[in-house]
């Protein structure tokens, strides 16, 4: 039995909990042993990102420790596991650190899965967000996995590749045309016509539904875990 | 490199301080350091006959809004004189070195004037065609490159009037690919050069672009040979 | 030197006005979404881009690690073909040479009193026009899109089409308005049909370029192995401007230089399409110092420094010294597109502006300090560039300097490593994490927080609702 170690992130840790859940239960499902290292808190992304590399190096020797040992870090963040992968070498120098995956990486390239089983009978859209698509080059993985999901429809995004605006801390330094770029993303969702806008990344959603909220837009916003936990006999939103 | 103080600095002339600066700004790059460029693009996209490549640069120059004409050895003198005729011209612009049976069907009401020294550009604004030659013509993208040579005469001759007629060798002027048109031996790098796709254009208005603005805007290319 | 630049508000404060502007946004999308589509197409046709992409970068990294041999090379070229070569340390040095040259040209008797200029971002950079106004001589902009802005009493606002944030209603106006003022008139009646006020444009440059007796224009390319130059162009001002005068005075920065002829056929692979998404653009003009009896009797080369040294010295940001001014990046920018290119206070908008202004005047005003930060890192502009700049690499790097630097960053550096201890602390991460949980119900009625970045997000956002549980109290309680 493959055995993982999950990266919840620390976004997710604490505004977003059901994303790790749901992440544990797909990968359960399909016969993974999911560990969780209990150290383990943030990557250093926004440090590093906003300008204090000296700040975030901390982060990524402690996450270098919290993850040793392990065959495989699985993350359900597209942006910090780009992160962890493409930057925490070049802050720590040589290392020889367990191979990061994000989610759909990990279920299409190492467990080969396109069906898992899930079923959630909605409509929906999914936001390719820029770090999933530009630094990790996910392609098509997400949208294989939710092709195969029972009674999901999946209906095309206006403008997918253009950026939402989030940003890390763009969003409150440029805190207008952030907001600018968010407006534009939300009225591409509900142009759509999908009932939830999907991603596989909290921090994007985040700001994607928090300008939806505000705006009483039609349109909610789900991590595509959450999608792929959904089962008939446990859909989403039926329990915790 | 020298050390210098202030006031030393000061004096020294800006050519000096620049280079010291591009030498101090690169304090990380090895003595001696020698690197190749990978040259991995490729010398032509796809394969093409001879055939093929004058299609495609004609292709190629309609798109971009010129007039392709294909005429043989024999007409191309009736060619010539038939295009002046449909755009109207009463005068027309000769570089020197242009061959003259090009020529020989031009009728008498239009004037020829050949390139001279006093041919000036405030001159050359009344005169409403050029015909010249060119170096070679490039048909992946359609451009066509004048360098000076025989029968292509001084850049203002093919700048100034407003229908400029352009006679193309094919196939022996074409190449196929810009890096060909790059060749050893295909082009001579410091004679004035001037490279032409198309009539001229702008995309200032919109970012859409659309024909004519300064230099000619008719643009009448005539493959000889390709009859 | 009047600097128009100067006291610029910062990023945030100037796209602030812009994003609430309809018309330029709708202006400035439809534009950009445009061209972003054909190049899309232009790049997509060859197979080869990739490799293109690679050798482009190669050559211009190669040129910048032995620029001080290239520079002596190009300078022989250029002196044995008849040119002369000038140094300028700054814009104000720059601007003195050039003024210098334009007095001394020959003017048939007369003091010179205007010059024509082809659209060149150097000259925009260093101010040259209003350089040249201050010393009686007059620089017409003879592009299409540099005449709108001259015109207009504006300032240019995109790299390859300086007054995209002008529709063709507006261009109309302003030729109708201000043309007379400075030589032939609008025509009777003129429309808003681009071919139209391409015409009007054309007409009223011809005098101009008829009798000019002296031009300057920048350089898309210097030769160091032949001493040629190189402008890429679609209308035919540059043309007019490099052939029609006696004089030619060219101001190139130091990094446009290229070793050989042959690395052309890259540049004139990767420039077209990434810029105007052409195979080719209509109009390209080589030349090597003078020609017997064709074209400019006198040319003078004018290498610019102005901060690219400064840009050089820096190992992460030199990258941005290979740009070719394609302004790919900013097409595809959704930051640009919202903002507009005058908040980035630069003859240099867009991504490329971000990481190329703060490096060329340093990061102590405002606007230089806030632009690292005018990005939301999102990598459109690097996947779109020609020459691969790692543009949020550097935005990221440059983060970093102003950071460290700017005294009033001390705020937030307590706070980057108060976040950092806390994550590295596991009681007091718990603790910071039970306290964020709390604090969600004290949010007040109308969503909206009152200080700091709270109150920047919450001004157009709603918070997550925060759960009752973390992951780890879900994992200790469930899993383990």
């Amino acid at each position: 039995m493959p055995k993982i170690a999950l990266f919840v992130t620390c976004v997710n840790d604490v505004a977003f909990p059901s994303t790790g859940i749901a992440a544990v239960r797909v990968l359960e499902r399909l016969g993974v042993e999911v560990d969780f290292p209990e150290a383990q808190t943030c990557c250093g992304q926004m440090q590093y990102n906003t300008g204090y590399p000296a700040e975030a190096k901390p982060l990524a020797e402690k996450f270098a420790g919290d993850f040793r040992g392990y065959d495989a870090v699985v993350v359900p963040s597209g942006s910090c596991g780009a992160f962890v992968r493409d930057v925490h070498p070049r802050l720590l120098g040589a290392d020889d650190p367990p191979p990061v995956y994000e989610l759909t990486e990990y279920l299409v390239d190492v467990l080969g899965a396109q069906d898992v089983g899930a079923y959630f009978p909605h409509r929906v859209a999914y936001h390719p967000t820029c770090h999933s698509s530009r630094l990790l080059k996910l392609g098509d993985r997400p949208t294989r996995l939710l092709r195969r999901v029972a009674g999901l429809e999946l209906v095309e995004l206006p403008g997918a590749q253009e950026c939402c605006g989030f940003g890390g801390t763009f969003s409150v330094k440029n805190p207008d045309v952030s907001a600018a770029m968010g407006a534009d993303k939300v009225a591409h969702a509900v142009e759509s016509g999908a009932e939830y806008l999907i991603a596989a990344d909290n921090s994007c959603l985040m700001h994607i539904g928090g300008t939806a909220r505000r705006s009483e837009a039609p349109i909610k916003t789900l991590h595509l875990a959450e999608v792929l936990a959904s089962t008939a006999d446990s859909p989403y939103g039926a329990s915790a | 490199m020298t050390e210098t103080t202030g006031s030393a600095r000061s004096a020294t002339s800006a050519r000096e301080e620049i280079l010291r600066r591009v030498r101090r700004a690169l304090a990380d790059v090895p003595r001696g350091e020698r690197s190749e460029v990978d040259r991995d693009y490729l010398a032509v996209h796809g394969a093409r006959s001879a055939g093929e490549n004058i299609d495609l640069l004609a292709e190629n120059l309609a798109e971009y809004r010129a007039h392709v004409h294909r005429s043989g050895e024999a007409e191309i003198a009736v060619t010539v004189a038939r295009l002046l005729a449909e755009r109207g011209s009463r005068s027309a612009a000769v570089p020197g070195g242009l061959p003259e049976d090009w020529l020989t069907r031009v009728p008498p009401e239009v004037t020829l004037i050949h390139d001279s020294p006093d041919l000036t550009a405030q001159r050359l604004d009344a005169v409403h065609s050029v015909i010249s030659g060119c170096a070679l013509a490039i048909a992946e993208t359609g451009t066509i490159v004048l360098d000076g040579g025989p029968g292509q005469g001084r850049r203002l001759l093919t700048l100034v009037p407003d229908h400029h007629i352009c006679v193309v060798r094919v196939p022996e002027q074409i190449v196929g690919s810009v890096p060909q048109a790059f060749a050893v031996g295909a082009l001579v790098p410091t004679r004035p050069q001037t490279w032409i796709a198309g009539p001229s254009a702008t995309s200032d208005i919109e970012l859409d672009r659309v024909e004519g603005v300064h230099g000619p805007r008719i643009l009448d290319v005539v493959l000889l040979g390709a009859a | 030197m009047k600097d128009v630049y100067l006291g610029m508000p910062s990023f945030p404060e100037a796209a602030r006005t812009a994003t609430k502007d309809e018309r330029l946004r709708a202006n400035l999308t439809r534009a950009t979404h445009t061209i972003r589509d054909k190049r899309a197409k232009a790049v997509t046709e060859i197979e080869d881009w990739a490799e293109l992409v690679e050798a482009g970068k190669a050559i211009k990294d190669h040129t910048l690690r032995h620029l001080d041999e290239y520079l002596l090379q190009l300078e022989a070229k250029v002196t044995e073909a008849g040119g002369q070569v000038h140094w300028a340390r700054d814009a104000a040095e720059a601007n003195r040479i050039v003024a210098g040259l334009v007095k001394a040209a020959d003017g048939g008797g007369d003091q010179i009193r205007e010059v024509v200029k082809v659209k060149s971002m150097a000259t925009q950079e260093i101010g040259l026009n209003e350089a040249l106004a201050a010393e009686g001589v007059a620089a017409y902009e003879t592009d299409l899109a540099e005449l709108i802005v001259q015109l207009g009493d504006d300032l240019p606002s995109h790299i390859l089409v300086p007054a995209i944030h002008r529709n063709r209603t507006e261009i109309r106006d302003i030729f109708r308005a201000n043309m007379a003022r400075y030589g032939r008139p609008a025509p009777e009646g003129l429309t808003d049909a681009p071919a139209d006020l391409a015409e009007a444009a054309r007409l009223h440059l011809r005098e101009k370029f008829l009798r000019a007796k002296v031009a300057v224009s920048g350089a898309n390319f210097m030769i160091a192995e032949t001493g040629t130059l190189v402008v890429l162009e679609s209308e035919g001002n540059g043309r007019m401007c490099l052939t029609l005068p006696e004089t030619l005075i060219s101001v190139v920065g130091i990094e446009k230089v290229i070793p050989s002829f042959r690395d052309l056929e890259v540049f004139l692979q990767l420039l077209p399409r990434s810029s105007t998404a052409e195979r080719m653009n209509p109009y390209t003009t080589m030349w090597t110092g003078t020609a017997a009896g064709d074209g400019p009797r006198t040319f003078h080369l004018v290498l610019l420094d102005n901060g690219r040294t400064d840009t050089l010295a820096d190992t992460v940001g030199r990258q941005a010294l290979r740009c070719i001014r394609c302004s790919a990046c900013l097409n595809v920018c959704p930051v640009y597109e919202r903002a507009g290119g005058h908040a980035y206070g630069s003859a240099y908008p867009g991504p490329i502006g971000a990481i190329l202004s703060p490096q060329l005047r340093g990061t102590a005003s405002e606007i230089d300090a806030s632009l690292p930060y005018a990005s939301s890192l999102c990598g459109a502009c690097f996947e779109a560039c020609p020459v691969a700049i790692d543009i949020p690499e550097v935005l990221v790097h440059l983060r970093a300097r102003v950071a460290d630097a700017e005294p009033g960053h001390r705020a937030e550096r307590a706070a980057m490593q108060a976040a950092t201890y806390a994550m590295t602390h596991p009681a007091a991460y718990r603790a910071a994490e039970a306290a964020a949980i709390k604090a969600r119900r004290l949010l007040p009625p109308d969503r909206k927080l009152p200080l700091g970045p709270a109150k920047a997000w919450t001004e157009t956002r709603d918070l997550p609702e925060l759960p009752k549980q973390t992951f780890r109290q879900w994992w200790k309680e469930n899993h383990r």
